[in-house]
């Protein structure tokens, strides 16, 4: 019975998300226009003035990883809204494991960015950015179910600490941006300067950016063994430290 | 045998103590009321009572399960309905309930009869497809109760259930808490810093204080404790009043209390004392505005155990709320 109720949980607040999600629907589509303006415009003007040959192809992966990045950090922030507005008590009452309920709101939440996900690179290859293979775009479905679990769960451990709006926004400026301008999603790995190198492999989003560049354009700077390594450590690490400090949250 | 029962339960909030070694036991199918004061620590006490957070020191049962060692087992078999809403407000009333249901794993059969059955008692039948947050506050505290109630829970917490909401909604909560109480036999703890609520609805009535219980008994045996009328006398200046309190105190009424320049005396029967507390007025040179009798009210109770009324310090309830919603949590 143990394990049907934490499936039965999981899958409860899985559900959940998804009811959202099905009425923000608009909303997530349209949060889309952002990356898609910074890939054909920023794409487009870098290619052109300095030369660079398929510079969109370049940054496609990048963008798809920033917006996995954006709706994950989100998704799992958001438990600080469900205290805000109280629902988190509602959660937190039930007789249920908590583990299994950070995980079912881990889930949803990356249903959610893999959707976003999957619809960006659909509607970039239609408007014309080149990808390798159809196997390859959906070999990229997985990478970005890790990608998302391990930034969800530093969302939940985040949100598990934050107790106020200034403290979300500290969140998104201080570390959502970094991470993104330090991933490599716009310009390669290999000429950097030390300082920027070493910082820019501690991210763990470079490895992400890297291996759906692997899969999508067939090339990256970083061997996809290393990327998938990095990448599954730290969506374990991050799920086992939001799952617990969840667990020992108190409303 | 007793549904709840702690022993010496003790809370503290760095250094602040919200809930001072409250020994309490509620009977099986009780109505239990915990009024006092906002601050005085009832809902701490519901909090601890329902494993939301653990006692500094002491030690608590519900349904004969320990509420430190034993949560899982506690929240199995309570329903709680918090002071703020816990619900979700992107989602219908009906999703609410569907998830409430899964949440405390109900098969898919069981959940519909129970949802068809809570909405029918809280009457919300019809809204049940509408997003909760296009519900009036006093839909969304009746949602809550029929949440609380779909898994059939053996105590029922309800945290000030009729906080802001108007007369006549008030009246109708009044109503299915009496039902659930009397008709399903739960057991019902509920907070409230209303007299008449705590006076109409409750079996017994602990008053809580400063995070302490400072009396406990049926609401008619606390007020007969009193004797059951007041005389409530104006004087001239505050400090008049100040001086004749102290005079009644050692004149030995059952009990006195003063405001600014009011001056509340308890009596057993106010005909016959109102002569007395002219002649000792006379005799200490006090000067009597004017004098006003009435029944004891609970009100009254409260004053005598805290040397305050509960609405002293009472913001009235809407900015109350308002401030709620500022500092959550």
């Amino acid at each position: 019975m143990g394990a049907m109720l934490s499936f039965q949980t999981v899958y409860t607040m899985w559900l959940r998300e998804m009811l959202r999600f099905k009425r923000a629907k608009s909303r997530i589509v349209g949060s889309l226009a952002t990356p898609l303006f910074f890939l054909i415009i920023l794409g487009t003007a870098m290619g052109s003035s300095y030369n660079i040959e398929n510079y969109k192809e370049f940054m496609a992966p990048g963008i798809i990883a920033m917006v996995l990045l954006f709706s994950s950090i989100f998704g799992g922030v958001s438990v600080m809204w469900d205290r805000e507005f109280g629902f988190l008590k509602e959660i937190l009452i039930a007789p249920v494991n908590r583990f299994c309920i950070a995980l079912g709101k881990a889930f949803g939440g990356v249903t959610t960015a893999m959707i976003q996900g999957v619809l960006l690179m659909i509607i970039t290859n239609v408007f014309g950015v080149h990808y390798k293979s159809l196997l390859g775009m959906l070999l990229s479905i997985p990478i970005m179910f890790i990608i998302g679990i391990g930034f969800i769960s530093l969302g939940i451990a985040l949100a598990t600490k934050i107790e106020s709006h200034e403290g979300f926004q500290m969140v998104m400026s201080f570390l959502t941006m970094p991470l993104v301008l330090l991933s490599g999603a716009f310009f390669p790995l290999s000429k950097l300067p030390d300082w920027l190198r070493i910082a820019v492999h501690l991210n763990p989003l470079t490895y992400g950016v890297e291996a759906l560049r692997f899969t999508l354009i067939g090339e990256s700077e970083i061997p996809i063994v290393v990327c998938l390594v990095v990448l599954t450590s730290f969506a374990i690490t991050t799920t086992a430290i939001g799952g617990w400090l969840f667990g020992r949250m108190e409303v | 045998m007793n549904a709840i029962v702690t022993n010496q339960i003790t809370k503290s909030f760095n250094g602040f103590i919200a809930v001072n070694e409250i020994d309490i036991s509620v009977k099986e199918g009780e109505l239990f009321g915990l009024l006092g004061p906002n601050g005085a620590g009832k809902t701490t006490l519901i909090n601890l009572l329902s494993t939301m957070i653990r006692p500094t020191s002491g030690t608590g049962t519900v349904n004969g399960f320990d509420i430190v060692h034993d949560s899982a087992s506690v929240r199995a078999v309570i329903g709680v309905v918090f002071q703020g809403s816990t619900l979700d407000e992107q989602l219908t009333g009906l999703e609410n309930l569907d998830l409430h249901g899964r949440l405390y794993g109900l098969s898919a059969g069981l959940r519909k009869k129970r949802i068809d059955e809570v909405l029918d008692l809280v009457e919300l039948s019809h809204k049940s497809g509408l997003l909760v947050k296009t519900y009036s506050g006093g839909m969304i505290r009746r949602l809550e109760i029929a949440r609380g109630l779909m898994h059939h829970p053996k105590v029922l917490f309800l945290d000030e259930p009729t906080l802001g909401l108007d007369p006549q909604t008030r009246l109708h909560i009044w109503d299915y808490i009496r039902r659930l109480n009397r008709e399903e036999g739960i057991t019902i703890v509920l907070t409230t810093h209303y007299m008449e609520e705590a006076d109409n609805l409750c079996d017994r009535i602990a008053i809580v204080d400063n995070g302490r219980v400072v009396a406990l008994d049926k609401p008619e045996k606390l007020k007969s404790a009193l004797g059951s009328d007041v005389i409530i006398l104006t004087l001239d200046t505050p400090e008049d009043a100040k001086k004749f309190y102290r005079v009644c105190k050692e004149t030995g009424y059952v009990s006195a209390s003063t405001k600014d320049q009011t001056v509340y005396i308890s009596v057993k029967k106010s005909e016959e004392a109102v002569p007395e507390v002219f002649k000792t007025a006379f005799t200490s040179g006090t000067n009597i505005q004017s004098i006003t009798m009435r029944k004891s009210t609970l009100d009254d109770i409260f004053i005598h155990y805290t040397g305050r009324g509960i609405r002293d310090e009472l913001v009235d309830d809407i900015t109350y709320m308002k401030y709620k919603l500022q500092t959550k949590r």
